[in-house]
This record gives structure tokens, sequence and C-alpha cells, in this order.
């Protein structure tokens, strides 16, 4: 033999999914929902939208050759980040703001805490909270939807008002012809990326489910609409519910690793969700329910390590 | 009983094609025999012969060091050439008997005649066992008659026959049900014969449907043997997996499977079992299958034990192309291999080469947290956080997360999409942690030691006063 021999610890061949490969899954299954909101909102959506991803890609890149790191962004990761930045977006925004948003997500709440795998919250969620406290008007003007009965309002919004159940149009809500942020309208085609995520086993449905029978059942007891399925419909959705829990609460840093500990972060995303909702001053609660249940992670995780098998009983 | 699967694993490409429809071929080795004296776990063997003494077939070259352990067998005849340090695959230069192979192949008397088992006592068969050296043909190399005597003889209600192969390339079990059936029932038919409360199973995959058509028709008509066709998912072969997935009970590893009252045996140590007792062989052949995409012709080879490595590949037929990595075994738990010259041992396995080796040409890069390894661990463990204890070398950490249960089988390291090294990191780990364990019990005794010289010494003072 002419060469010599590789050297390695088992195993010796390796799955071929790679953690760029997972990046794009999640870039791809957010194209729909993307596409649909660049077709009814237009230009300023899709300039949104392209910026925010290459503000945030930028960052990242400048960050690491700044700090003479290797540069990650192969990893596609800064991309999603951006992506969902942008999908969260009124779609008249002025545009540089969603770009300060991105380089706060990348520099601030993702690198300064050591890049992928280290940040403790949902970068694009914690740029978006920080966008909201910041330009909280222009991040909650919403373009109405042609001649509108809710008068401009999110669905959320106008039911969280007294609104006229009679106006709100189920269908309307499932396709995404309301007001809302670019990319949290269609849940049509979020479903179809969700979908599509779950097929290719990105993520597990387990999180979304629970988060959304926990926000479902906390409408029911606390809605003050009684047994109304189609006011819970409506809540479900109206907002930002369907986004949230398919793409950002299933989050693989920021979510709990341990089978139980999924679970209890999905209840927990729940009745926050539904605190905020229903009680909170603002019709959503998505954003902020996400962020602060990140938080409780690490602690979720350390009381939910399961023991091994054949060591179920012992203490 | 059992589920006939697992929680976990995962499902690797199999490769088996390659070879398995390759028939045993039989090879007969023109160069120097190696014989370790460790090739099993235990205390290594003692040698029986010197320099220059003529051995046969199926003659004792050295006896059982201990009481787990087990003799080496002579494969072929000549002359004992030397005695001294040898490479073994395992990487570690052992103690071994060097043969020179005169090709007659003169055998010790009575070798090959054929026995009644149904005439043996319990006794009498565990020897036979032990005195053919007979250890777990799977590659762990545990000496079979120690596990033939477990605490309670009658507490054992499972014989379980291993034959689910689940590694990845490997062939050679398969081929082994193929070509001789009669011969695992036959075998497992003599350790029943001595566990008068079990119930033997053989555990096949079910990716080999013609190997369990065929044993089940076998063993119709037999009482008390059942073929059983588990999922096809690696790690089936497990012990533990292969317990539970069969039994439905749970063994950890402080216990024995027969705390479980099972025994669990490779399909070609029930060959070899056969053998020993019904034909009067000891063990001195060894099944391996040369496969991998730089063989260039992938089969399924007899040999003798102590057959040089480089050898049996010339054999087989060379590589087709220079192989980037030789790993002795399969895939997932595999040992690589620098050098071929080696000899075949006991607990010594297949040959899979191959032209790329992928692990060498990913980098690692940061954990994403995204739960794979822990969905495939079929240990139910948190190996993320294993890897956090193990980087800072917290052996207090790593022990109270059950990182001790780890079966080092690769499904997490296989299923990582930043490719971490995980189960490397655990093998480290458990290997740092055993070795402060003994060095803490070796405290423990010295000062036990101490104290007791002490306290005599005040006892004599103290009659000395008197």
């Amino acid at each position: 033999m002419k060469k010599m021999l590789n050297l390695s610890s088992n195993p010796h061949i390796r799955d071929s999914v790679t953690t760029a490969e997972i990046m794009r899954d999640v870039v791809i299954a957010m194209i729909p929902t993307a596409l649909y909101g660049i077709i009814q909102w237009g230009v300023n959506a899709a300039l949104v939208v392209l910026l925010t991803v290459a503000c945030a890609v930028l960052s990242e890149y400048a960050y690491e050759k700044f700090m003479k790191m290797q540069i990650t962004i192969g990893d596609w990761s800064a991309a999603v980040t951006g992506l969902i930045l942008a999908l969260n977006c009124p779609p008249d925004i002025p545009v540089w703001i969603p770009c300060v948003g991105s380089v706060f997500a990348i520099i601030v709440i993702k690198m300064l805490y050591g890049g992928l795998g280290k940040n403790w919250m949902n970068p694009a969620l914690g740029a978006r909270c920080f966008l909201l406290i910041s330009f909280a008007g222009k991040m909650t003007s919403f373009t109405p939807i042609g001649a509108d009965a809710m008068s401009g309002a999110t669905p959320l919004a106008y039911m969280k008002n007294g609104g006229d159940m009679a106006n709100v149009n189920l269908m309307n809500l499932f396709l995404g012809r309301i007001p809302g942020t670019i990319g949290e309208v269609s849940k049509l085609c979020l479903l179809i990326g969700a979908l599509y995520l779950i097929v290719k086993k990105v993520i597990s449905p387990k999180i979304p489910c629970i988060y959304i029978g926990t926000v479902a059942l906390f409408t029911l007891l606390f809605g003050g609409h009684g047994f109304d399925l189609y006011y819970l419909a409506s809540e479900i959705l109206g907002g930002g519910l369907i986004f949230g829990a398919f793409f950002m609460a299933t989050d693989y840093v920021t979510s709990p690793i341990t089978p139980n500990g999924q679970v209890v972060y999905a209840v927990i995303l729940g009745i926050m969700t539904g605190l905020f909702r229903l009680f909170g001053g603002s019709a959503e609660g998505v954003s902020y329910a996400i962020i602060l249940t990140n938080i409780l992670v690490p602690v979720i995780n350390l009381k939910t390590i399961p023991r091994a098998f054949g060591r179920e009983g012992d203490k | 009983m059992g589920v006939t699967t697992f929680k976990g694993g995962v499902h690797p490409y199999d490769g088996k094609d390659l070879a398995k429809d390759q028939a045993i071929v039989e090879l007969k080795p023109q160069g120097l025999m190696v014989y370790p004296l460790s090739q099993h776990i235990g205390a290594p063997a003692k040698p029986l012969v010197a320099k220059g003494d003529h051995v046969l077939v199926g003659q004792k070259l050295a006896e059982a060091g201990g009481f787990i352990s087990s003799p080496v067998i002579c494969s072929v005849s000549g002359t004992v050439k030397a005695i001294e340090k040898r490479l073994t695959a395992g990487g570690a230069m052992v103690d071994a008997i060097v043969v020179d192979n005169d090709q007659n192949y003169d055998s010790i008397e009575g070798f090959g005649q054929a026995r009644d088992y149904t005439k043996l006592s319990r006794d009498e068969i565990v020897n036979i066992v032990k005195e053919a050296g007979i250890v777990g043909l799977g590659g762990a190399g545990f000496p079979t008659s120690v596990k033939l005597m477990p605490k309670d003889v009658n507490k054992i209600d499972y014989f379980l026959v291993n034959a689910a192969e689940c590694e990845p390339y490997l062939t050679s079990d398969y081929r082994d049900m193929i070509e001789t059936p009669e011969k695992i029932i036959g075998g497992l038919k003599v350790v029943l014969s001595i566990f008068p409360n079990a119930k033997g199973v053989i555990a096949v995959e079910d990716n080999k449907p013609d190997a369990i058509k065929l044993l089940t028709e076998k063993a119709q008509g037999e009482s008390g043997i059942e073929v059983v066709a588990l999922k096809t998912k690696y790690p089936q072969g497990g012990e533990r997996q292969l317990i539970y997935a069969v039994t439905g009970r749970k063994i950890n590893s402080s216990m024995l499977p027969a705390d479980a009252g099972c025994i669990v045996d490779n399909a070609d140590t029930m060959v070899a079992i056969y053998e020993a007792v019904c034909e009067s062989k000891p063990l001195v052949r060894k099944i391996v299958t040369v496969t991998g995409d730089a063989v260039a012709k992938p089969g399924n080879f007899k040999v003798p034990l102590g057959m040089n490595y480089q050898e049996l590949i010339d054999q087989a037929g060379g590589f087709k192309d220079d192989p980037e990595k030789i790993i002795c075994g399969g895939p997932m738990m595999g040992i690589p291999l620098f050098k071929l010259d080696v000899p075949v041992a006991k607990n010594s396995s297949s040959i899979l080469a191959l032209l790329h080796d992928p692990v060498s040409q990913e980098p690692t890069t940061a954990c994403i947290g995204c739960g794979r390894c822990v969905t495939a661990c079929p240990e139910n463990l948190m190996p993320t956080m294993l890897m956090k204890a193990a980087l800072n070398k917290d052996s207090e950490r790593y022990t109270s997360l059950d990182g001790m249960e780890c079966i080092e089988c690769g499904c997490c390291s296989y299923v990582c999409p930043a490719k971490r090294p995980l189960t490397q990191a655990f093998k480290q780990m458990k290997r740092r942690v055993n070795a402060e364990r003994r060095a803490e019990a070796a405290k423990a005794k010295a000062e036990a030691e101490s104290k007791k010289a002490e306290d005599n010494n005040t006892k004599s003072t103290e009659e000395v006063k008197k």
C-alpha cells in the first residue's frame, strides 16, 4: 500500500445530514410564506426580506472577520435568523429598522454569547422584541387588506377590542388575507413549510402541537367566550401562533433537549401566550412568551434529565 | 415476551449486499501462524510449549491463566518458532506463540471424533467448552464456559442466541445461518441440556428473512427452541438491547444477563460449541468477512486462527485500490488498523476496507442542540450533556448523568449533524472514571492495611506492657 491508513475512534461512518443542510431546510420551509407576503404587499416587503437576511449574514461575517474567528456563514444559521426576523416585521416598515434588528440579533444575542449553539434566546425573536420596544409605533402599524371590515386592525387586536365576530372570516385568516407581519399571515403556506420540516425530520411536531393545544385549552377556559369553536379557531389562526409554534418554539438551541423537558416547555409556552394575549396589554403574546420561556430552558433541562436504560428505578 | 425492538438506534447503510451471497471459502495459510496469549477477556493464557516443540492441530499451546481466561489451541501442525511480543488487531503488543506451519495439518488423537452430548454431564460439557478455548465470537471474547456457570443454574430461563448481526457490512453470522443452521441449533441443544429451565431463542434481525425461514424449519420439532425475528435497527445485537427486545427485561452496566435470567451467546459461538462437544473439535477457526468498497472480491472466509491479515486479504483477492481506512470489525464499533501484519484472533472480527474515510473529511462544528443524539441513544442517555462533562473532564458530573451506562455503540456520533466525536469522548471518559475508581480502591486498600499493621503494633506493645 502506498499511503498511510487513517485512524480514528468508532463509528467510522456518519449520517449524511449536516448543520448547514438542516438550516437550509428551515430557510426552504419559510419560502412559501415569504413569497405570499411579498406578493400580497409588494416591493417594500421584498426589500425587507432581502436586506434583513443580507444584514444578518454580513454582520456575522464582519464580526468573525474582525474577531479573527472562523467564518461560519456557510452554515446558513444567520440566514435563518435574518429571515425569521424579516417575516416578523410589518410589510410597510422602513427597511432600515429590521436591518438594525438583524445586526442586533447576530452581534448582541448570538455572537457575543459565543455564536451558534451558545445563545440562550432565539436571536430573531430577541431582536423583534428589541425593535418592538424601540420602534413601537412602526413595528405595530399594519397595512390593511383591501376593503377591510376590521378597519386595519389585526384579527387578534380586533377581537380583543370587542369587535364583531361576524366580521372575522376564518377562510381569510387561514389563507392570509388579513393584516399582520410579512410571514405570519398565511397559515396555509406556514403549514406547508412545517409539513416539509416534519417530513424531512428537521423538527418534531411534539412542541408545536402541545404548544398550540395548551393555548387552545387556555383560551377555552379563560377566553370569556365559553365553548365557542369559531372564536377558538380565530384565536389560533389570527396571529403569530402558527409561525411561532412551528418555526420559533422549535429552535434547537433555545428549546429543551430532554424529552420531558420539551413537554414542560411547550406547556409553559402555551400558558404564557394565553396570559399575554388574554390578560396583557397587547393582543399578541407569542414572541414574548417564546423569549421568556427560552430563559427557563436551562432549568427545564436540568430538572428533566431522564435515567439511563435499566436504571429507571434507581435514585 | 419482549417487543422485538428497543428505543433509539439508527439505520445506517448496511452494505451487506457486497458479501452476503458469497459462500464461506476455506483458506489455507502459507505464512507464519501467530497465537496471542490474550485473545479473550480475562487473564492471559500460560504457554505449555517451548521454542522448537512440534505441535499438532487441536493441541493446547497455552492453558487458561485464571478463572476468567481461556486456553489457546493450535490450528495447524508445525514447529514452535518463538514466543515473543506481537502486534494484535487491537493495537497492543502481547505475548504470542509463533508457529512455523508444516502444511500437513496433522491433528491430535481423537480430533474430529463424534461424541453424544446427551451422555455427558453438565460439568463435562462445561469443561469441554472451557478446554476447547471457546470465547464469545461476536467480538468481545468473553470466555463462554464462565457464562455457562452462573450462580444459580435453575434461575436461567432464557438462552438467547444473538444472530442479529446488526453491524453494517458483516455477513459471517448470516452465512453460518444459511450454510450450517443445524450446527447453530445443535449447539443450542447442547447448552439447553445443561439449563433445565431455559428456553432457547435464536434472535435474528428481519432483514435476513431466508435465514429466519431456514432456522425455523430446522427448529421444527425441537421442543423449547424458538426463532424470533427482531426489527432491523442498529444496535439490535447489543446485549442489553437484545435481552430487552426478546424478553422485555432490562439490565444495566452493573448487572449480568444472568441477573435477568438470560444467557446471551453469538450464533458462531453456538457452532463452536457444537463442534467442540459433538465433533471433538476445539476452537481453531474463525469466519471472517472481508468486505468494503476497496476489496476486489468481497466474501466470507473460514480461516485458521493465527493466520496473518495481510495474507488473508491477499488470498481473498486483495484490494482493487488503496483503502483509506481498514477496520477490524464493523463500521459502527470496529477498530481501525494501522498495519495488516496482525493475526486473526478469537476476538478479532471481519475486515472492512474503505476507499474513503468520511470521518476525516468532515470538520467538527458547534453543537446546535438538535437532540438527534438523544433520540438515537439506545441507553436513554443525554449525549450533549455528557459531552460537556467529558470536555471538562468532570468525572462526578459524567457519572451522575449515567455516563458509565454508555455501550459505545456509536449511534450518537453517527447521527450528529455537527459531526462531533461524542462516542470517542465517552470511551475516554469511561476509561478515566474506571482508572480513578481503581486508584481509589487501591488507596483504600493500602490505608486499611497500614491501619491493620498499626493496630497489630499497638496490640503487641500492650502485650509487652502486660
